[in-house]
């Protein structure tokens, strides 16, 4: 079968360069048998992360094609082999080593949001129709492909305001869990910026999970911070029915 | 001692941050110790995530007959009673309680319709047993320990290797790793350890398991001088993915065959009615997996040598909604949609019975200070692992290692690590990168897994066991002759170089603790000696090091209490 020419980022944060490897296709490969292969045949230290193989842990994220993608489910037969395909670490994270990317800060949000904290006296009995609604959320598999995309994170480099798609869908988690007792709003609009993203859904299109993390996270806890900061009646009910 | 070396210092040390490390932790963290995790990936990618049919757990939600006793009975009979009874009967007892903590500590598992966990089918359990998540339980294992456990405190040193224990006399005071970043050392004293690292799948070529399990805690214990028992039991899961190549091995979840998934042949046959007329597609894991195995060697495989698994009589939209995640790994990688069409399958080493020898009541080792849990201990399953075992496993015994090293760091003096140790170790890790000659650390792996898949695969015989011991000596010469390549930031070719030390050290194991055992029983099948033998019935194969030399012995097996007994026979 033919070549594919992979044309990967070689470096670091200080420089870097691209370096073209001829890999054999076979049939049904995707980008991660190809860095595989680069590794054990042309390139032993060729820094890549990868777990499961499988679109299930994501830690294989990377660039391919300038479109951010997890390099176990990219298919090399979705993609055109008569020009180089191109794969770079994600940009919005600093570069440890070629494909590697320091993802530390993600860690650092998620200990900013407040655990799962059961309402008192709770027989936790769950309907399935209430769970089916968080469990879309618990499909992440922290993957930070929507993070690397948003343009808050990308372009305007908002890390110490905003907290991300990802943490937005975490949040939803938690606040729609149908026996949760606490109120994350003011986390949402202080510490995780909630408000800086101005909905261009560019996480839920890369999320390789489907998880609607505009519409069915991010635009219901703007209205939950909403609710409890910009409208008096509904804030005050809210405390009530809390009470 | 070690200005040059960066230093931690905690009451307890839990080198793997999968599903028993981090149940570890959290129990540590709550008797007040210190606790430290250390993992070779990032935090919440360890194989638990991988996990995905269920935990087993006897709460009677759907089927209100089953309890302890029930989920205890299939468990040994299961191992056929090679397992650690007192093990089984803690395991039988605790689960259900693990499975409500993780719920109160925000899980989310599927409903019945009265509102309570859901609980599905798997292979050897009498009963609807398995609390699940669709076909992702394990993620959703994960994600809540790692939260509960990250908001509690723990100190989490993601990306790091450990590659020597440090001892203090008998007992062990810490551990040395690196930085897979930089490459740079780093000491860790503790007063108890925990090993909760896993198995050793990526010894074979075809299999389920990612780049991390290289058996390293096995290794690292052995070399403790702790002792690896039942090292011949080593799990072929009945479904990996068989075409394209490049998912091979990939698992396919037993809830397949839970939900009612059924096997075929390229003749179309139900050919399990042939095995196990009885239990059928849901028959023990080795049973299905030799079925699989000996369908395509006789000339009834599919095209790429496996067994047709079907779902598709089952409505889509179920199938999506039970098994999503399947349905996905096939559209995508396979371009079958599973909804419409049978699934390729065929046997992948998943799973490692065997491990470390511990103590039943508190996981710990033969090495004072030394705990061990999860996949990386042994005891448990005996001869063979039932579906939704292990998750349940991580957490009983991951929690009882957690309280007893906890409880061990506060009886413990000041702790001496040992500067000589530590040089040592230092100096075997880098030593590949001053050869100039020699092979690199991917060709000699590759050469491995090709010994276990050929020589220490699913059916097993004195010749090819006798070759394969052969094979793995000649690869231990070579890989005391690595060479690597690059510098020592972030470099894969030197991290698999260190870690094709634990991978064959625990590969001579298994294939000598097979050798030994001239008899089939669970997952070892030796064609030369195709059936039981009483007097194994008895004995468990242990390996220990004495000076460099790994030797093998026979200890008993436990006997069983009259009443457990009453329960297993009954």
């Amino acid at each position: 079968m033919a070549d594919a020419t992979f044309r990967i980022f070689r470096g670091d944060r200080r420089q870097g360069q691209f370096v073209d490897y001829q890999v054999p296709i076979a049939p049904g490969m995707v980008v991660l048998d190809a860095l595989h292969y680069v590794q054990s045949h042309q390139a032993p230290d060729l820094a890549v992360r990868w777990n499961c193989k499988a679109g299930k842990c994501g830690s294989c994220s990377a660039e391919v094609n300038g479109r951010p993608r997890l390099t176990c489910k990219t298919r090399l037969d979705a993609l055109r082999i008569d020009e180089p395909i191109v794969v770079q670490p994600m940009k919005s994270f600093p570069v440890i080593r070629d494909l590697v990317t320091d993802v530390s800060w993600n860690y650092k949000v998620n200990r900013k949001i407040p655990p799962f904290t059961p309402r008192a006296n709770v027989t936790w009995k769950m309907d399935q129709r209430d769970v089916d609604r968080v469990q879309e959320f618990r499909k992440c598999i922290e993957c930070f492909l929507c993070q690397n995309v948003c343009h808050v994170l990308r372009d305007h480099e908002r890390q110490e305001q905003f907290g991300g798609p990802r943490f937005f869908v975490r949040v939803a988690g938690l606040e729609m869990h149908p026996l949760d007792g606490l109120s994350r709003t003011k986390l949402l609009k202080d510490e995780l910026g909630v408000g800086y993203c101005n909905i261009t859904k560019c996480c839920t299109e890369v999320c390789p999970e489907d998880i609607h993390i505009t519409d069915n996270a991010i635009i219901p806890l703007k209205e939950r911070v909403v609710d409890d900061y910009y409208d008096p009646v509904r804030w005050f009910l809210r405390k009530l029915k809390k009470e | 001692m070690n200005e040059k070396f960066e230093t931690h210092e905690h009451d307890v040390l839990i080198i793997g941050a999968g599903g028993a490390g981090l149940r570890a932790a959290i129990e540590a963290l709550g008797q007040g110790a210190s606790v430290g995790v250390v993992c070779k990936s990032l935090l919440g990618k360890a194989h638990t995530v991988m996990a995905e049919g269920g935990i087993a757990a006897a709460m009677a939600n759907v089927d209100t007959a089953d309890d302890w006793r029930t989920h205890f009975r299939d468990t040994m009979r299961g191992g056929k009673f090679l397992n650690n009874w007192r093990m089984a009967q803690i395991h039988a007892q605790e689960a259900p309680e693990r499975v409500r903590e993780l719920e109160q500590w925000g899980a989310l598992f599927d409903r019945t319709s009265s509102g309570d966990i859901l609980q599905r089918a798997f292979g050897g359990h009498t009963f609807k047993r398995l609390c699940h998540v669709g076909d992702r339980t394990g993620l959703e294992m994960i994600r809540t320990l790692q939260d509960r456990g990250v908001h509690l405190g723990i100190d989490v040193f993601m990306e790091c290797a450990i590659t020597k224990l440090l001892k203090d006399g008998e007992r062990v005071s810490g551990a040395l790793g690196y930085w897979r970043e930089t490459g740079r050392f780093v000491v860790f004293k503790a007063k108890s350890i925990v090993v909760a690292t896993g198995g050793i799948g990526k010894a074979w070529r075809i299999t389920s398991n990612s780049w991390e399990y290289t058996g390293d805690g096995m290794a690292l214990a052995y070399d403790a001088g702790a002792e690896l028992i039942d090292m011949e039991f080593v799990q072929f899961h009945p479904t990996g993915m068989v075409w394209p190549p490049g998912v091979q091995g990939i698992l396919v979840t037993e809830a397949v065959r839970g939900e009612g998934g059924i096997l075929r042949n390229k003749d179309g046959e139900r050919f399990m009615e042939r095995y196990d007329p009885e239990k059928m597609e849901l028959s023990t894991r080795d049973v299905v997996a030799r079925a699989i195995y000996t369908e395509a060697r006789e000339g009834r495989g599919t095209e790429h040598g496996g067994a047709y698994l079907d779902i598709s009589h089952k409505p889509p939209e179920y199938v999506k909604r039970k098994l999503p995640s399947m349905y996905h790994q096939f559209r995508e990688l396979a371009d079958v949609d599973i909804t419409q069409g049978p699934m390729e399958v065929g046997p992948t080493c998943h799973y490692m019975m065997g491990g470390i020898r511990v103590d039943a009541e508190i996981a710990q080792t033969t090495v004072p200070g030394l705990f061990a849990a999860g996949e990386a201990a042994a005891g448990l399953h005996g001869a063979n692992r039932l579906g939704g075992n292990s998750l349940s496993d991580l957490l009983v015994f991951g929690r009882r290692a957690g309280l007893a090293a906890a409880e061990h760091a506060k009886h413990r003096g000041p702790l001496a690590v040992d500067a000589r140790q530590v040089l040592e170790a230092t100096r075997e890790v880098l030593a590949p990168f001053e050869r100039s000659d020699g092979d690199s650390s991917y060709q000699i792996h590759r050469d491995l897994e090709e010994t276990m898949q050929n020589y220490v695969g699913i059916f097993r015989n004195e010749d090819d066991l006798q070759k394969g011991l052969g094979e793995l000596q000649r690869l231990n010469d070579r890989a005391a002759r690595v060479k690597v390549e690059g510098s020592r930031l972030f470099n894969p070719g030197w991290h698999l170089a260190r870690d094709l030390k634990s991978m064959l050290t625990v590969s001579e194991a298994v294939a000598l603790s097979a050798r030994a055992r001239k008899e089939s029983r669970g997952a070892h099948s030796r064609i030369d000696h195709p059936n039981y033998d009483e007097s194994w019935a008895k004995k468990h194969n242990v390996v220990v090091r004495e000076g460099d030399q790994m030797t093998l012995k026979q200890l008993p097996v436990l006997e069983m209490p009259g009443e457990l007994r009453q329960i297993v026979e009954g």
